[in-house]
């Protein structure tokens, strides 16, 4: 069952009212996970491609570069681990998902009054959740098995071979599902100050995720 | 290169070079290849392609050439255990760019055991999968001549050239984090000199000059070896990799996988190929289009704002519940 609401969510009345959205400790994580994020793709990019080779400069040159990498994926992994058990259960996909996914042309033409009321994450959001969770977990994976200075010995030179494809290919979708996170946080004004203060003006709680903000007001326990 | 005598000579290695003082015959202007760099200027000369030969049906396993290599290079391999056979080390390290491979092999038509030799090292491919992988510009390169060399300066010790290499060749050092193999003595040859295992080879089973004076000299060693019974006797220098700079005499050419797994026929592995081909190119293009739809949209599209009419839906609905809470 799909969650509703997150430990933490709540009314604030007041004038203008809000909704308190994210917890401190979510909002840390999600930054940790954000920030940790860049830094790998900015890496990463600098030895994909050698267009991209100048953004080694960023960390000091190629070796830092190489060196860097994979720690901030560990940091990565073990951030996003920690995001994944706070959000998890809201994040189940239900039967509404593929309505709302199904009217999505409406919310990119600019009428998301005609797109069904959505929980506390959209199935846009739902989508980029679990697709990320996946990839991180194969480029976890994958980037263990071509990371020689400490797992070399462990698997053979064509294992390792079909490994730096599959993270580069694993790579590549992240980086698209990054730019569809970032632009739909963007695009849609208030999320960013949403993950920036935690809590949403109460007209964004019921223009985005009416279902989480009726489920709220219908709780009844304004905050005190 | 073709004023040089001493690369004409398939014995040149073997002599002692010249003491008046060299002048470098080729150098950084002389790349047809540089690895992660497209707009790479074409040479303005062909250099005459070298090689070294290795015939490995006349070789005493005396391992000069190991010692002659660590030598020149300066390089300081560990002293290791005995593995049960005669090679030593164990395999190719990052201080060991040449390596005496023993085999024993029971020939099935003769019963004879036949004690197989093999001076394992870079082949200095035409078509080198080491520089198709390599994602840093500059740190490998490859010369007219044939020469592929590790620039250690712009190395990045990433280890994508072992990924690369069909030959399992470069080993990154943990010392200096940079990959290491053999550079053909890139820095003797340009001085008119030959690699120094050749020079160091008693019974000249390492010779070294013109790739054409090479085969020249491996047809009359392949027919020697065919008169005295050894019928498939050839020359190694595979297609697959566009033919190597360092090519072997094989007794038995149509198993090169005896010779201590030397690759029957090595081919840069199509997973590379992929790697280095449509992923990196279609990737760029895929990562490049996302961020322009998203900044046409952005640019184009009205952003998606809160209305007067969602914080009146809003308030209403929180009014009617509080109003609902208390009656």
């Amino acid at each position: 069952m799909t969650k509703l609401i997150e430990p933490g969510d709540k009314i604030l009345p007041g004038n203008p009212p809000a909704v308190h959205r994210y917890r401190l400790g979510a909002r840390l994580n999600h930054w940790t996970t954000a920030i940790t994020m860049v830094l790998l793709v900015l890496s990463g990019l600098a030895m994909f491609h050698p267009s991209l080779f100048f953004l080694t400069a960023i960390f000091g040159g190629g070796q830092n570069t190489r060196a860097f990498h994979p720690w901030f994926g560990v940091i990565l992994v073990i951030s996003f681990f920690l995001l994944f058990l706070q959000f998890w259960r809201a994040n189940l996909w239900n039967r509404s998902d593929v309505a709302w996914l199904a009217h999505v042309g409406d919310l990119v033409a600019g009428h998301e009054e005609k797109m069904p009321e959505a929980g506390k994450y959209n199935a846009g959001q739902k989508f980029v959740f679990w697709v990320m969770a996946l990839l991180i977990l194969g480029m976890f994976a994958s980037g263990i098995v071509i990371w020689d200075e400490y797992f070399f010995g462990l698997t053979s030179i064509e294992i390792k071979r079909i490994a730096v494809l599959g993270h580069a290919i694993f790579a590549i979708f992240a980086i698209l599902t990054l730019i569809l996170h970032v632009y739909a946080g963007i695009w849609v004004r208030g999320s960013f100050g949403a993950m920036i203060r935690g809590w949403v003006p109460a007209g964004w709680a019921w223009r985005h995720h009416r279902q989480w903000f009726r489920a709220l007001v219908g709780r009844g326990e304004p905050a005190e | 290169m073709a004023d040089n005598p001493y690369l004409h000579n398939p014995n040149a290695a073997a002599q002692n070079p010249p003491t008046a003082s060299l002048e470098m015959k080729f150098g950084p202007g002389d790349l047809i290849r540089r690895s992660a760099t497209a707009d790479l200027p074409p040479p303005e000369r062909q250099l005459t392609p070298l090689a070294k030969l290795i015939d490995v049906s006349i070789c005493i396993g005396c391992k000069a050439c190991e010692s002659a290599c660590i030598e020149w290079n300066d390089t300081d391999p560990a002293i290791e255990h005995n593995h049960g056979t005669y090679t030593n080390p164990h395999d190719l390290t990052p201080e060991m760019y040449t390596l005496m491979r023993f085999s024993e092999w029971v020939n099935p038509e003769t019963e004879n055991l036949e004690w197989l030799i093999r001076k394992d090292g870079c082949m200095h491919c035409a078509d080198p999968g080491c520089l198709k992988a390599c994602p840093s510009p500059g740190a490998i390169v490859q010369y007219s001549n044939g020469i592929v060399d590790f620039i250690h300066e712009n190395c990045i010790g990433c280890g994508y050239c072992v990924k690369g290499c069909p030959f399992n060749i470069p080993r990154i050092s943990r010392k200096d984090h940079v990959a290491h193999k053999c550079t053909l003595c890139s820095d003797r040859v340009a001085v008119g000199q030959g690699p120094a295992c050749a020079k160091a080879c008693p019974t000249q089973a390492i010779i070294f000059g013109t790739k054409e004076d090479m085969k020249k000299h491996a047809e009359g060693r392949i027919a020697d070896l065919k008169s005295r019974g050894f019928k498939n006797a050839g020359l190694y220098d595979p297609e697959g990799v566009g033919g190597t700079h360092v090519m072997y005499v094989l007794h038995h050419a149509d198993k090169p996988h005896i010779y201590s797994d030397l690759p029957d026929q090595p081919v840069i592995s199509p997973v590379v190929q992929a790697w280095k081909g449509v992923t990196k190119t279609a990737g760029l293009a895929a990562m490049g289009f996302a961020v322009a739809v998203a900044a046409v949209h952005g640019l184009f599209a009205r952003a998606n704002r809160v209305s007067a009419e969602d914080e009146k839906n809003a308030e209403q609905l929180l009014r009617g519940e509080a109003k609902g809470g208390s009656a």
